[in-house]
């Protein structure tokens, strides 16, 4: 007997490339949505239609003690949402619940019915139950993913959530009435260019594991040899995108290891060996031990990446930077794009724009100007 | 007892290209030609003629062939020419038929069912002639989690850290004896590592002492069940501390180098006195089970104050996976396997021909096992036996190892022809054997030169094939089965190299 299914039938990863936008504004003022949609309107062919979506953060001062789980369920197998109502009355103490408002008059194809619930675990003492809050939320969205047929989260963070579907990323934005209702201090936005067209609403970006989203740009070579590391660590990838591995990878080194930024891009984006020789002995070893310890996770190939989590925001190309990044600056606001044109169009008067180099994180982090520790080292 | 055996090869000499310089004589250990001084002719028995083309390379005038005799008994699926002769060779002699070098029967290679992948449109290929790629491997034992501690820009790691030890490609040569081989040839697989920043195994011979200080740091010292040559200074002064249990051609059973190949420097490296029968025992004597096993690696990490790696070796048997399993949770740094085609000086050949499990499909169970139980970092892998090309290193790589040994390639480059005759002690090409005069032809210098050339070789071409996926750092390659696919493998295989078939 196997113990589990050969992994010769695992699907196949979904490959594509994509327009990413982030907007933060590090005083942790809100504001809305205009500049993310106008910036995707502005990179419209860095996608083809096929998966647009959006992460606020700051989204619901008025519930931000409770995890805000944005849930979809397919039309067809509206029978899922009793499953899950059932499922989180028995875990979560929910305090709010409702349908996310959308406009009957955008056009988008065959949307799900997408609910939000501001809930707060209900551990039972009798369990013997010692996780964390958050490790809890974990376990019980993986559980909605994998076990509920019909479901998914688009996200389960804290006073942030992700509006996301299938469609161009300002249809999406259209149809949740992104620009009006909604305000935050970090706006990240995704416009996907899908090889294959698997049309599901989940399937778009961001992705979200509690207040960490992944928007992503790329096509990671080492997938196989990510996964798989990861996967001895309790995530299980079931959308197969590269997303979804850096996704679980930055909640795994962040999170839960508690590394910084700083650190883990050294991680995904190694420097090389002949560099990392002819550093001074402390970061010679640093970097030396970081790369023998995380050789899985180092994310091979293209990619462009934009995290954001509460209080920070940052962007990370690959080490020989093979997918496009640019940084900006004007006043409050830092930006990170695909595309410097986009940022322009929707800041023309920019204190600073600058290109960083492949590997090198640009940190944009509330009341800081970290952003700016990058720029020295701009190509 | 008269002799019914069919000579193996025939020997034919181009009168009108012979100049009568017996070269071949000379290059012959087997005494196949013989020059008649009276008539000035050169003769030749082929009867002891072994194939190993010595005499064929050195001729200048390219007067000599040697194929397979063409006389054949009346052909049989079943009873082969091979299967008769074997049982004659024994009607003639009681004895246990020995043979050299790996398994050459035909079971599936699996490195020719699989085939590697490349980026077209939605990811670059990266060209290694421009850009950066990396070769680098560390074996050894990876932690869970790096606890660091950050301060300011400053970031410093807290966790304690096994040992690793890296290598330039992750090609390593495989246990080779001295004694087995020839100084010669042994000193020229610890130039060639040392050269090109890899590992040699000294296999259970122990390691000569003038030999400690320049080659240590490049070698992987054996302990096995016959405890050759082992002492602290031997343990201290290697790179990795290997613990061989088993072998890939000889699974279960130990090894027995004669007391005539055992002349003083040996006797010396082994600590055992001249002339003697070197016996390792089939099991190690301290090890009848798991627990043994982690005792004996935590003395050999006790000897050596945990400062190197420690590997166990094994033979891919049927349950691989969960010995390798209990061996990593025994605390083995490296587990070594070592399949069905795997080399050996001397072996039973009905243990060599039916014992054991391909390396491709132990590899991967190994793999997937140890992934499944969430230990796969508390060790690497190196996969061994009937690695003959650089695309066999780089498909065992995507299988999950993060090394292979290379014995019989290593032989190879240096001159062998795997004619297998290694256990008669007369290699013609001063390889595995003692003799001095057979010996000497070996010229360290250059012996060692081909097997670097060997190693650039096949890392230039690993290099290209990563490139072509888009991968320019070997460890993105490790277990990466979405780069391989398989053809001609039926439904089980497949399942159990978690490989797609092609066109999936």
């Amino acid at each position: 007997m196997r113990s589990q299914i050969s992994e010769r039938y695992l699907p196949e990863k979904d490959s594509q490339a994509c327009g990413l936008f982030g907007v933060m504004n590090t005083t942790g003022e809100r504001f809305g949505g205009e500049m993310a949609i106008n910036a995707m309107i502005n990179m419209k062919v860095r996608g083809n239609g096929l998966g647009g979506g959006f992460a606020i953060y700051g989204l619901y001062p008025e519930y931000k003690d409770y995890y805000a789980l944005h849930i979809m369920f397919e039309r067809h197998q509206l029978g899922a949402k009793e499953i899950v109502d059932e499922f989180l009355a028995d875990h979560f103490h929910v305090v709010y619940d409702e349908e996310i408002p959308t406009n009957k008059k955008a056009t988008v194809l065959n949307p799900p019915v997408v609910w939000r619930y501001f809930v707060s675990p209900r551990q039972y003492m009798e369990e013997g139950n010692n996780l964390s809050d958050d490790e809890f939320v974990v376990e019980k969205v993986m559980y909605i993913n994998t076990r509920i047929d019909g479901a998914y989260v688009f996200s389960s963070g804290k006073d942030m959530g992700v509006f996301k579907g299938v469609g161009f990323p300002e249809e999406i934005a259209d149809y949740f009435m992104l620009d009006r209702l909604y305000k935050g201090y970090i706006w990240t936005a995704h416009s996907r260019f899908p090889t294959n067209t698997p049309g599901w609403w989940g399937g778009a970006h961001p992705f979200s594991i509690l207040d960490w989203t992944v928007v992503h740009n790329g096509e990671i070579s080492s997938y196989g040899t990510n996964r798989r590391y990861l996967e001895m660590f309790g995530y299980y990838c079931t959308l197969y995108t590269d997303t979804e591995v850096m996704a679980y990878a930055v909640d795994l080194l962040m999170r839960r290891q508690g590394l910084p930024i700083e650190v883990v891009s050294r991680i995904f984006a190694a420097p090389m060996w002949d560099i990392i020789e002819h550093m001074e002995p402390e970061r010679r070893e640093l970097y030396k031990t970081l790369r023998m310890a995380y050789a899985p996770l180092l994310m091979n190939g293209p990619f462009t990446v934009i995290v954001a989590h509460h209080n920070e925001m940052f962007g990370l190309t690959d080490r020989i930077r093979l997918r496009p990044i640019t940084a900006a600056a004007a006043g409050d606001f830092v930006f990170l794009s695909s595309e410097e044109a986009s940022i322009r169009a929707v800041a023309p008067r920019l204190d600073l724009a600058w290109t960083p180099p492949g590997g090198e994180p640009v940190v944009a982090r509330l009341h800081t100007k970290d952003h700016l520790a990058s720029l020295a080292r701009a190509v | 007892m008269f002799s019914h055996l069919l000579p193996e090869f025939l020997v034919e000499r181009r009168s009108d290209r012979c100049i009568k310089c017996r070269v071949c004589e000379r290059q012959c250990p087997n005494g196949v030609h013989h020059y008649d001084t009276e008539l000035d002719l050169m003769f030749s028995d082929e009867s002891p003629c072994v194939g190993c083309q010595r005499c064929v390379v050195f001729c200048p005038t390219n007067a000599l062939s040697v194929y397979p005799h063409p006389t054949t008994y009346r052909p049989n699926a079943s009873w082969t020419r091979e299967k008769l002769q074997d049982l004659k060779k024994q009607a003639e002699t009681g004895g246990v038929i020995l043979t050299g070098s790996g398994n050459d029967k035909p079971y599936r290679i699996y490195w020719d069912h699989l085939v590697l992948n490349a980026s077209q449109v939605t990811n670059p290929s990266i060209d290694p002639l421009r850009e950066p790629m990396e070769l680098r491997t560390y074996l050894g034992r990876k932690p869970d989690t790096l606890e660091v501690e950050v301060c300011g820009d400053k970031v410093s790691i807290t966790s304690r850290l096994s040992p690793n030890v890296p290598v330039e490609t992750p090609i390593l040569f495989s246990a080779m004896s001295y004694g087995a081989i020839s100084y010669q040839a042994f000193v020229s697989l610890a130039m060639a590592a040392k050269e090109f920043g890899t590992l040699f195994n000294t296999g259970e011979g122990g390691l000569p002492r003038e030999m400690r200080e320049k080659f240590g740091q490049n070698a992987i010292v054996q302990c096995a069940s016959g405890r050759f040559g082992v002492d602290p200074e031997y343990l201290n002064s290697a790179a990795v501390v290997e613990i061989k249990i088993g072998q890939g051609a000889k699974p279960g059973i130990g090894g027995h180098l004669p007391g005539e190949k055992v002349a003083a420097n040996i006797a010396l490296t082994r600590m055992i006195p001249e002339g003697t029968d070197a016996l390792s025992p089939a099991p190690q004597h301290d090890i009848y089970s798991i627990e043994d096993l982690s005792m004996l690696i935590y003395a050999l990490k006790e000897a050596t104050n945990y400062e190197k790696p420690v590997s166990v070796k094994i033979a891919a048997v049927h349950n691989v996976a969960a010995i390798a399993s209990g061996i990593v949770r025994a605390g083995a740094d490296i587990v070594a396997i070592d399949g069905l085609r795997g080399g050996t000086g001397a072996a039973p050949k009905a243990i060599r021909d039916n014992v054991g499990i391909p390396i491709e499909l132990a590899l991967a169970a190994v793999d997937r096992r140890l992934r499944e139980e969430g230990i796969r970092h508390k060790c690497s892998i190196i996969a061994a036996s009937g690695v003959r090309c650089s695309a066999d290193v780089i498909k065992a790589i995507a299988l999950g190892a993060d090394a292979v040994y290379i014995g019989s390639a290593a032989l190879v480059a240096m001159g062998c022809t795997l004619c297998q005759k290694c256990y008669t002690g007369k290699c013609a090409w001063g390889i595995c054997t003692q003799d001095p005069y057979l010996t000497r032809r070996l010229n360290p210098e250059i012996a060692s030169q081909r097997l670097v050339n060997l190693l650039r070789g096949w890392s230039h071409e690993i290099k290209e094939m990563l490139g072509g996926m888009g991968i320019n750092a070997i460890e993105s390659l490790r277990g990466n089965r979405e780069h391989l696919r398989g053809v001609g493998l039926e439904g089980w295989e497949l399942d159990v190299l978690g490989v797609k078939g092609a066109g999936e």
